[in-house]
């Protein structure tokens, strides 16, 4: 297969497969999870907390107090990762014009250099969690399979994106190719990998935030 | 330096040339721009106009098969009159259907005789695309394509695949492919083969790769695909004059619209630009006038292996080419029947567990009194 077969490929039928897995994986995770419930709380509710689920949505959002100077890399890195991933996906003029070939909706975009250098501190802050991780014996314990698979689906999008844009290796289009390939990868493995919590993250804040408020713990 | 010395053989480029009374001043110009396309050190011009001019006509064999003519078109009516056309005529064009006078058996004689009399030496300049599907799809004088292709090629010195039909297949491989086109490099396995794609590819770029082989005597340095890195080492995107506009967001979103007038990035009018390796942005058409993107339309990557197949033209490149309804609906349903036997499955379990259940009184938390 050619570089142009691949390109081919991943716009076309790779595409269409990685999106069906995706709404499968959606839509079984969904179900799994919602269905299931929660046994009814028969005691009585020790505090009157209205509010309290959303609040949690957005206040765990900020890190605790004290915690940034104990954990600076978990913390920073997470943060610089994150809204780097935002703006690249969603402010980078392809990426638009994908979306916008998707769903019908448009907006304005960042000029590409301001894109590239958000991305390139994306970049740096992942493999500067990866160090973290390995470096880190309680994280290492504490890591398993799942979460190197994540930080893998996530690094590969980045980095082929950077490589492509700026034309780093011989073939332009193996690497578009290749950088398509890797976000299909990443949205059709997302509903079946520790990735979900960027769908579930909502629900799971305002079920844990609802649950605390119910028990009069600060949210 | 005299370009055009009198001791030159009759039939040499630079006797062709002074006989033709070519100016020098406009020859060395040429050398120069030359010497500038195929990247070649600063002050090679006059090592280029030297070895031209003392070049001896080089015997072409020029074999058009399953092709529209465009190229053939496009270099021979490029900017004429040129210099271009002028060398293009220096070179001993032995067999061309366009062109030559000749016809029918005669035509045959003239290339049987450019092979017996330049045996090793000649070039062999091939349009078009070989169907394989059927022998019968495309013959000349009686014969199939591809024995044309195998006879002409087994003593010449290389090959230059001229265009996208013959360098990839080109349009009559795009899907479904009715007659098996191939490209020539998928035939000829002995012989170096130059790819100079394009649909059809810059006259200029012709001559160029033909001038590098006068003045060096051997072929130019090729990329992973057989194409001279000389003109196809940079994408269209890379060398264009509106890349500034795709850097700072300013899109033209139609062909009619303020970003199309004031000459904003055709990326999401379908420009494939990023993935085109070809000198059009640097080169230009029509004698350097314009090109494609130049004149407001995007680039259509006609360089590109495939190009028939990657998906309307007017979508842009980062977009999927076809995304299927019915598919994402089939998903939809698969995954919310999944969902519900995933659902099902867990009730089933709850209800197992709930029955196997066996209720713990105080009784049993107390230590066996006989341990």
């Amino acid at each position: 297969m050619s570089a142009n077969e691949l390109l081919i490929w991943a716009r076309g039928s790779g595409f269409n497969l990685a999106l069906a897995l995706l709404v499968v994986g959606l839509l079984l995770r969904g179900f799994e999870i919602f269905s299931l419930g929660r046994k009814t709380d028969l005691a009585p509710a020790r505090a009157r907390s209205p509010g309290s689920g959303w609040k949690t949505v957005f206040s765990r959002t900020l890190p605790p107090l004290g915690l940034v100077a104990r954990s600076p890399t978990t913390y920073l890195g997470g943060y610089v990762f994150h809204v780097s991933l935002f703006l690249v996906i969603f402010f980078y003029p392809p990426h638009i014009a994908f979306l916008h070939a998707l769903t019908g909706a448009t907006w304005p975009a960042l000029a590409t250099p301001v894109v590239d250098g958000i991305a390139a501190m994306g970049l740096a802050a992942l493999v500067a969690l990866l160090v973290s991780r390995i470096g880190n014996p309680v994280k290492r314990f504490l890591s398993g399979f799942a979460d190197y698979l994540a930080w893998t689906l996530a690094f590969l999008p980045m980095l082929t994106g950077y490589l492509a844009y700026h034309h780093l290796t011989p073939d332009y289009s193996l690497t578009l190719g290749l950088h398509i390939l890797s976000a299909e990868l990443m949205l059709a493995l997302l509903p079946f990998t520790r990735l979900f919590h960027a769908v579930s993250l909502i629900a799971a804040r305002w079920y844990t935030g609802e649950n605390f408020g119910r028990k009069g713990v600060a949210t | 330096m005299d370009l055009f010395p009198a001791g030159l053989g009759h039939d040499s480029v630079g006797a062709e040339l002074a006989r033709r009374g070519v100016p020098r001043r406009e020859f060395l110009s040429f050398c120069a721009s030359l010497a500038a396309l195929m990247a070649l050190p600063a002050g090679s011009e006059a090592a280029v106009a030297a070895a031209v001019s003392a070049a001896r006509r080089q015997s072409v064999i020029w074999l058009s098969f399953q092709e529209c003519t465009g190229c053939a078109e496009s270099l021979t009516r490029s900017h004429s009159p040129s210099l271009e056309n002028l060398l293009f005529d220096l070179i001993s064009l032995d067999y061309q259907h366009t062109l030559q006078a000749a016809s029918g058996e005669a035509a045959e004689a003239a290339r049987m005789a450019a092979m017996r009399e330049n045996q090793g030496k000649y070039l062999v300049i091939v349009d078009g695309s070989v169907p394989l599907a059927n022998p019968g799809y495309c013959t000349i004088a009686g014969m199939s394509v591809a024995d044309i292709l195998r006879e002409t090629v087994a003593n010449a010195m290389a090959v230059v695949a001229v265009g996208s039909c013959a360098a990839y297949g080109g349009l009559p491989a795009a899907q479904p492919n009715p007659t098996g086109a191939v490209p020539i490099s998928s035939l000829v396995m002995d012989k170096p083969v130059v790819n100079v794609p394009g649909c059809p590819p810059i006259p200029t770029v012709i001559t160029g790769v033909l001038a590098y082989f006068l003045t060096f005597g051997r072929l130019p340095e090729l990329d992973a695909q057989g194409r001279p890195k000389a003109f196809y080492g940079e994408t269209i995107h890379d060398r264009c004059y509106r890349r500034p506009f795709y850097d700072q967001g300013k899109f033209a979103e139609s062909f009619d619209d303020e970003g199309a007038r004031k000459g904003w990035c055709l990326f999401k009018l379908g420009c494939r630009g990023p993935i085109t390796y070809n000198a059009c942005a640097t080169t230009k058409w029509n004698g350097g006038v314009s090109f494609p993107i130049q004149s407001g339309h995007g680039c259509l990557g006609c360089s590109e292996a495939k190009f028939w197949d990657m998906g309307p033209f007017y979508q842009p490149l980062s977009t999927p080419t076809a995304t299927s309804r019915m598919n994402l609906a089939g998903a939809a349903v698969a995954g919310a029947a999944a969902g519900l036997a995933v659902l099902a499955a867990n009730l089933g379990k709850k209800s197992a567990a709930q029955a196997a259940h066996e209720p713990i009184g105080v009784a049993d938390l107390v230590k066996d009194k006989a341990k």
